[in-house]
């Protein structure tokens, strides 16, 4: 048991979870008051313990289901008896149900078609555990793992969920559901449709995690936490983030946008106290007898920041630039004016597209559906683009203002046209440039970034959120 | 109370006690639940319907003698699980609300310095040497210490539940004086000494996320997210809390519950606004919600026009579809 929390620590440790020596002894500790046989007691109490952060727990649980998910099938299996409960209406479910406890002794003879008929009256009466059965008879037929082979558990996934054809399953439950009940409201239906929908979905965990287990079974813990290793959201790569990566990324970045803001303002106000508040001070020393035992100061005053922001939104740097914008946007409480541009080989500004959507999906819909920021072929020309910036925004450049232009510099061998960024910079207080690619690659093939950073006050690799945060931390 | 023979009476400097880690004062102490299936049982004998997460967590919280930090949207029953401990443990609540601005004499102690000038100046007129260091002494007693939440849990003699409310609004620097209170559950006063706890104080501590903790808090505590509660356990939660509902209802307004958070909210309904949603509807004699219900009652369950415009855009309006 200890070799196992000491593998998971590990491995949480490599990911990038911050988990102290106290906290270490802590989970040790705190297995000593918990019922070892009971998986899901294990992981509450080690993720109380080892996961602070909620953002956190889909990677924790992940990691442990990799070293914890084998005692399952080794050790005792799911008390059967929990079934009474419920409703056995067809002795046949019972039996098969009673049989699939055991090892999957009946349910091995059943054809695919039956299987089938199994599953949705399963998902129907919503029994756990014969869905469990289920999900062992799927992946032994239709994932086909070898032993030995590379571990690829979404490609076996993939193939599990196709033969099980999750929308034919729903479709039928439906329709089994309205011919039963006759007319309902769109209303029910729809509840209907969405808790079936649920249920499918928690199939297809069980699927996963059972084609976990083999996996561990097959490599050993080490060697599949290694390859199904995924990064926290926080330090997720920008440029190849997954779709499904994006969306984890936007859920995240909305509550840390608000956790930023609040942060911003109470470095602003705290930075510096004010000059003395000489009548509230003397008339607070009332209390004390006329000594002056609290100072009152005025609250500072210090003026905000007004940013205008030029984000390139071709190709590969497009999700890059969504998060910023949707960022900035969130922050615009701690900036005087938050000002958006975007831009690929001409420049558009969307600040008014940001302020009447509030979902950074129906945004970046409205910016493709309109073609903001192309000019000409759609293909990246920084020089033009902030040429034609400069002409149209030149001079709404002020001392206070701070310029952030959000692109990798690939210039597609165009000319860079680098003076205009010093012109810039010299109206604007700031110009900071944010590249989404890694330094290394910097200047690499038709990359001019190099032009660009003679002029600007700062460039910054910001490949993930966790850079992206730190340096809007230290913009506020 | 004490049996140290100190002038100032009860609590005293705790010279004695403070000899004693932290650690030390739990190994007597037995623990106040036996597993978490008896916290749960507990819990819910006070109207408190647990899932099993967070009943395991309150057990592992007072085996380890540590506090909980708990995390979660608003409205999910944050507060409420630390009330509904207390309740049933039968301990005293000790509630410390923070607020920005919350200082050490809010949270922990303060000398009640309007009292000392008034001793001191009826003192004024017998004044020599010997008597002024006594006075001295006397100045910085038990007398005219104010106690404030964690100092009072610290020194109870009985167990109390200790509940900081909000902890997310505490200033930055403030949260640090928390450290001492929550690891070693001690308080330094440097005019009297460490106060060590007697009996170790369950603490609760909220937080609604509006901004990052640190990591040196997070790392002293259990950490426990409440999401929103499973459409199983919120059927529960109503039927047990909303007298005279029935079943369908229940079961029904619950799915409704999962459809509506899942929409793009700004803000999703919270436990409490569900429950009063189905009283509303249990008054209105209601036993179906059909689309005209939900529109005319949406008021009571989503508190911002947008988010009432796109619920019934959503969920309600066109009758019936399918045959």
């Amino acid at each position: 048991m200890i070799t196992a929390v000491e593998g998971l620590i590990s491995e949480l440790r490599k990911i990038g979870f911050p988990i102290s020596v106290s906290e270490n002894i802590d989970a040790v500790e705190a297995l000593r008051f918990v019922d070892l046989g009971d998986r899901e007691a294990v992981k509450t109490v080690l993720g109380s313990v080892l996961v602070k952060d909620y953002e956190h727990q889909s990677a924790y649980e992940a990691v442990f289901e990799i070293f914890f998910g084998l005692r399952r099938l080794q050790g005792v299996e799911a008390p059967t008896g929990q079934g009474a409960d419920g409703e056995q209406r067809d002795g046949d479910g019972a039996s098969v149900f009673g049989a699939g406890g055991a090892g999957g002794g009946v349910v091995d003879e059943v054809d695919d078609a039956g299987i089938r008929e199994l599953l949705i009256q399963a998902l129907r009466r919503d029994e756990r555990l014969l869905l469990q059965t289920l999900a062992r008879v799927y992946v032994t037929r239709h994932a086909g793992i070898q032993p030995g082979r590379a571990v690829a558990g979404t490609y076996y996934l993939s193939r599990t969920m196709r033969a099980v054809g999750p929308e034919r399953v729903l479709t039928r439950l439906v329709e089994d559901a309205t011919d039963e009940m006759g007319a309902m409201s769109v209303l029910d239906h729809r509840l209907l449709v969405e808790d079936y929908d649920w249920r499918i979905k928690g199939f297809r965990q069980e699927v996963e995690a059972e084609i976990r287990r083999r996996l561990v079974a097959d490599r050993g813990a080490d060697a599949v936490a290694k390859t199904l290793r995924r990064p926290l959201p926080e330090d997720v790569d920008f440029i190849t983030a997954s779709a499904e990566q994006v969306t984890a990324l936007r859920e995240i970045v909305a509550p840390m946008a608000r956790k930023l803001a609040a942060k911003l303002a109470h470095k602003r106000r705290h930075k510096s106290r004010g000059a003395l508040d000489f009548r509230r001070t003397v008339r607070k020393s009332m209390s004390s007898g006329g000594v002056p035992i609290d100072m009152v100061f005025r609250r500072p005053r210090p003026s905000k920041p007004e940013l205008m922001i030029l984000a390139d939104i071709s190709g590969s740097v497009s999700a890059f630039a969504a998060f910023t914008l949707q960022l900035a946007y969130a922050l615009r409480s701690e900036f005087s004016r938050v000002r958006s541009f975007v831009f690929v080989d001409g420049i558009d500004e969307v600040t008014d597209i940001l302020q009447s959507a509030d979902n950074i999906v129906d945004v970046t819909r409205q910016i493709n559906a309109e073609a903001l920021g192309v000019w000409l072929d759609g293909r990246s020309d920084y020089g033009h683009a902030l040429d034609t910036f400069w002409e149209q925004h030149g001079l709404e450049l002020k001392s206070r203002t701070t310029v952030l232009v959000l692109g990798d510099a690939r210039t597609n061998y165009r000319s860079p046209r680098a003076a205009v960024i010093k012109q810039m910079s010299h109206r604007a207080g700031h110009v900071f440039w944010l590249n989404p690619e890694p330094e290394s690659i910097w200047n690499s093939g038709d990359s001019v970034i190099a032009a660009y950073a003679k002029y600007c006050d700062g460039v910054y690799e910001c490949r993930n959120v966790r850079q992206l945060r730190a340096f809007i931390e230290r913009l506020g | 109370m004490t049996q140290a023979p100190t002038k100032a009476g009860r609590g005293g400097p705790a010279a004695a006690e403070a000899a004693v880690p932290g650690g030390a004062v739990s190994a007597g102490m037995p623990p106040l639940f036996e597993s978490a299936a008896e916290v749960e049982q507990s819990l819910r004998g006070v109207a408190y319907l647990p899932d099993k997460k967070i009943a395991s967590v309150v057990h592992l919280a007072d085996r380890l003698h540590k506090p909980v930090l708990i995390e979660g949207p608003a409205g999910t029953g944050k507060t409420e699980l630390a009330k509904s401990v207390a309740l049933m443990t039968g301990a005293p609540l000790i509630r410390l609300q923070c607020y920005e601005g919350l200082d050490e004499a809010k949270a922990l102690y303060e000398w009640d310095y309007r009292k000392q000038l008034l001793h001191i100046q009826m003192r004024e007129g017998e004044l020599d040497e010997n008597a002024s260091r006594d006075l001295e002494g006397e100045l910085f007693g038990e007398r005219f210490l104010l106690t404030r939440p964690l100092l009072a849990a610290i020194r109870a003699t009985e167990p109390v539940v200790l509940l900081i409310d909000e902890v997310d609004r505490l200033d930055i620097e403030t949260e640090a004086l928390l450290l001492e209170v929550l690891s070693d559950f001690q308080v330094s006063i440097p005019e009297l000494g460490t106060i060590t706890a007697r009996t170790q104080p369950l603490v609760f501590l909220t937080s609604n996320t509006s901004r990052e903790l640190s990591e040196a808090l997070k790392r002293r505590c259990l950490y426990l997210h409440i999401d929103y509660p499973s459409v199983a356990r919120e059927r529960e939660i109503v039927l047990a809390r909303v007298p005279g509902i029935a079943e369908d209802l229940a079961n029904q307004l619950t799915q409704l519950m999962r459809s509506l958070r899942s929409l793009d909210l700004k803000k999703k309904p919270s436990i409490s606004e569900t429950l009063d949603w189905a009283r509303t509807l249990v008054v209105l004699g209601t036993a179906h919600i059909d689309a005209e219900t939900l529109a005319s009652t949406f008021p009571v369950l989503l508190k911002n026009q947008s988010d009432i415009e796109l619920a019934i855009k959503e969920l309600g309006d066109h009758t019936m579809a399918r045959p």
